[in-house]
């Protein structure tokens, strides 16, 4: 493969209490990819996440965006963490939770300006929101609250874009917005990845796909991989998907 | 502990006392902004408790302080109590992450075992040094112009005023530099690690901002009322607003006034000044708890009450829609076959008139083109969950505001 690579894992392992939910991990996402994490509950993806992120410390192993440490290409990278991680009755508006994804080019102590605000708004209108910039971040139903946080990613401008789970929660029409804008940041030559439940959707929304349990199972492209043999050792019961064609 | 007394010493010269008045009240007023800031995140933080926590475990920093510089008011002390204010979080967090134990049950076994540390050093040392616990736990405001900043025989004013001005300069400094890292990571602690901003820093740091204002207000009015005065005025300014800053000014202000009333409920009836302060901080929370505009009980209640008239009136809606023969239609039918009682049948039926969604014509109801409309979009809504064909209906309707 001539692709550069994107995110690159080695031996990666992390443990809660000594337990390990992650396991001597290898793991290298090409440029440009489309990818989906999918694996039972427990299997380590959204910790995998955070740990390439550096907010989960790993007991051993480095990880590497584009062949340096996280902490100094920071400014390539957007995360969309679980909707449900924050609390969304915060005193904030919608327009405020997007302006945040501009802190980080922003750095400690300087103020967003007007230039942040209209990348910001741009970002809104893009996901379909720019009428409701001024509602309280409590009044907006899931699928708003989960755009404006996609609204946020998108206002980074980065190369690379992690999500956790972001179809949780939505109503149908957000899931095909968002998958639009997926592909069309894949387009752009972006690396997107997804934490990803539904695995009906893994053939028709990915191009790319890692299996994970606790151990990496698989990693590649879709028409590849994503098999009945994979699902069955991920999800260790005998799985047949009839969705492929 | 009664205000009366250093204040009738005063009333003998009536100059004094109207500075000693105006000095109390400014150094209350101070105390108030001052806790209402790190507050106002503590409670959006979640971590309330925690400041109960700092408020108590200060005593045996404040105790070894004294012991040390024999000077409640010097900032060696301030930074000693700190300091064990900073120890408590860190030794809940350790506790917790253990997970042998939940937070609460962590935080409730650290201070106590912090306090009672310097309840035995003040007992064990009572002869010797001028320090009580009640003291420490009710501080005693209108003792406070008492002790006076003296520079080359030039009187400055009351020592805490020095000190908690001191403490607010540096809570509003670092409030104002560092208000966007404050928000990310109180808001998203997720975004704020993955953009660099360390919320173990800025923990820290609003751990260290509370314990400073803690011990720096805990001389004015007790370790205890300290708690009362960072949690309420962010508690009420939280039920107000949906603005962070806005609920940050709000707080300053519901802290100040509170701060103030209660000085003159204390001189009127005679009682402690902080008891009085967080008496009134407490009706003022109760007030807007029952009034605020869209958080309070009553609001709540009112929409409530609204919803299930809606779901009602989208049911009848809904009934008329599905039968077209007349006698299903008829205004006596509707409350035998839907069971209703006649006060809801009455409000829904006004409802839907008001709204031009039926009209009534000899005791039969009919949909207007308006309401055949806003049935089937409502149904459409129920069933598909999706949100932007609504937005519109938002404004009119409770039932579709999530």
């Amino acid at each position: 493969m001539n692709k550069k690579i994107a995110v690159k894992v080695d031996d990666l392992t992390v443990a809660y209490n000594y337990k390990p939910v992650l396991w001597d991990i290898d793991l290298e996402i090409p440029e440009g990819v489309l990818m989906a994490i999918v694996g039972p509950n427990g299997a380590g993806k959204s910790t995998l996440i955070k740990s390439i992120l550096g907010i989960l410390k790993p007991i051993a192993g480095s990880i590497s965006i584009y062949g340096k440490p996280y902490i100094k290409q920071r400014k390539l990278v957007a995360y969309v963490p679980q909707k449900g991680s924050v609390d969304w009755d915060f005193p904030t508006t919608a327009l405020d939770v997007v302006l945040m994804g501009t802190y980080g080019s922003l750095g400690w102590i300087k103020r967003p300006r007007q230039k942040e605000k209209k990348a910001a708004l741009e970002a809104l209108e893009k996901v379909g929101m720019l009428s409701l910039k001024n509602r309280q971040i409590s009044q907006l139903s899931g699928g708003q609250q989960q755009r404006i946080f996609l609204a946020r990613a998108l206002v980074q401008n980065a190369s690379i874009y992690f999500m956790d789970e972001p179809f949780q929660g939505v109503d149908a029409t957000t899931e095909i917005a968002i998958i639009n804008i997926l592909k069309e940041l894949r387009k752009a030559g972006k690396t997107v990845i997804v934490v990803h439940h539904d695995l009906q959707t893994v053939p028709e929304y990915f191009d790319w796909v890692t299996f994970l349990n606790v151990k990496k199972i698989a990693t590649g492209p879709v028409k590849d991989i994503f098999n009945d043999e994979n699902l069955t050792k991920t999800y260790g019961i005998n799985y047949k998907v009839s969705i492929q064609e | 502990m009664r205000a009366s007394k250093p204040l009738q010493i005063y009333i003998t010269n009536n100059l004094v006392m109207n500075s000693a008045q105006i000095e109390i009240q400014l150094i209350a007023s101070l105390v108030a902004v001052a806790c209402a800031i790190p507050g106002t995140f503590l409670v959006l933080r979640k971590m309330a408790m925690i400041s109960d926590a700092i408020s108590h475990s200060i005593l045996p920093g404040v105790v070894i302080g004294f012991f040390i510089t024999h000077n409640l008011n010097s900032p060696l002390l301030i930074l000693l109590a700190a300091f064990t204010g900073i120890i408590t979080v860190v030794l809940v967090e350790y506790i917790q992450k253990t997970k042998l134990v939940k937070e609460d049950t962590a935080i409730g076994l650290v201070f106590p075992a912090l306090f009672s540390i310097g309840v035995i050093l003040i007992a064990k040392n009572a002869n010797d040094v001028h320090l009580d616990i009640d003291a420490v736990l009710l501080g005693e405001l209108a003792f406070a112009p008492f002790d006076r900043l003296v520079v080359f025989g030039v009187d400055m004013g009351p020592k805490s005023l020095y000190i908690i001005g001191s403490i607010l300069l540096i809570t509003i400094t670092l409030v104002i530099t560092f208000f966007k890292e404050l928000k990310v990571s109180t808001f998203d602690k997720g975004l704020a690690s993955s953009l660099g901003f360390s919320p173990v820093i800025i923990h820290y740091g609003l751990m260290s901002v509370s314990s400073v204002t803690t011990v720096g207000a805990f001389d004015a009015v007790g370790a205890i009322l300290v708690v009362a005065l960072m949690i309420a005025p962010a508690a009420t300014a939280y039920l107000l607003t949906t603005n962070l800053k806005k609920m940050l000014v709000l707080a300053v202000v519901i802290g100040v006034s509170s701060a103030i009333s209660g000085y003159w409920l204390a001189h009127w009836l005679d009682a402690s000044i902080a008891g009085s302060m967080t008496t009134v901080l407490g009706l003022i929370f109760l007030f807007v708890y029952l009034f605020a505009p869209t958080k309070g009980v009553i609001a709540v209640m009112y929409r409530e009450r609204q919803q299930q008239t809606e779901v009602s009136l989208l049911t009848f809606l809904l009934h008329l829609k599905n039968h077209t023969d007349n006698n299903e239609r008829h205004i006596n039918h509707l409350r035998e076959h839907i069971n209703w009682q006649k006060v809801t049948a009455t409000r829904v039926l006004n409802l839907a008139l008001k709204n031009n969604m039926i009209t009534i014509d000899m005791n039969i109801i009919s949909l207007t083109k308006k309401g055949d409309l806003f049935t089937s979009k409502a149904i459409d809504y129920i069933i598909t969950n999706e949100d932007s064909q609504i937005e519109d209906m938002k404004d009119d309707f409770f039932l579709f505001r999530g």
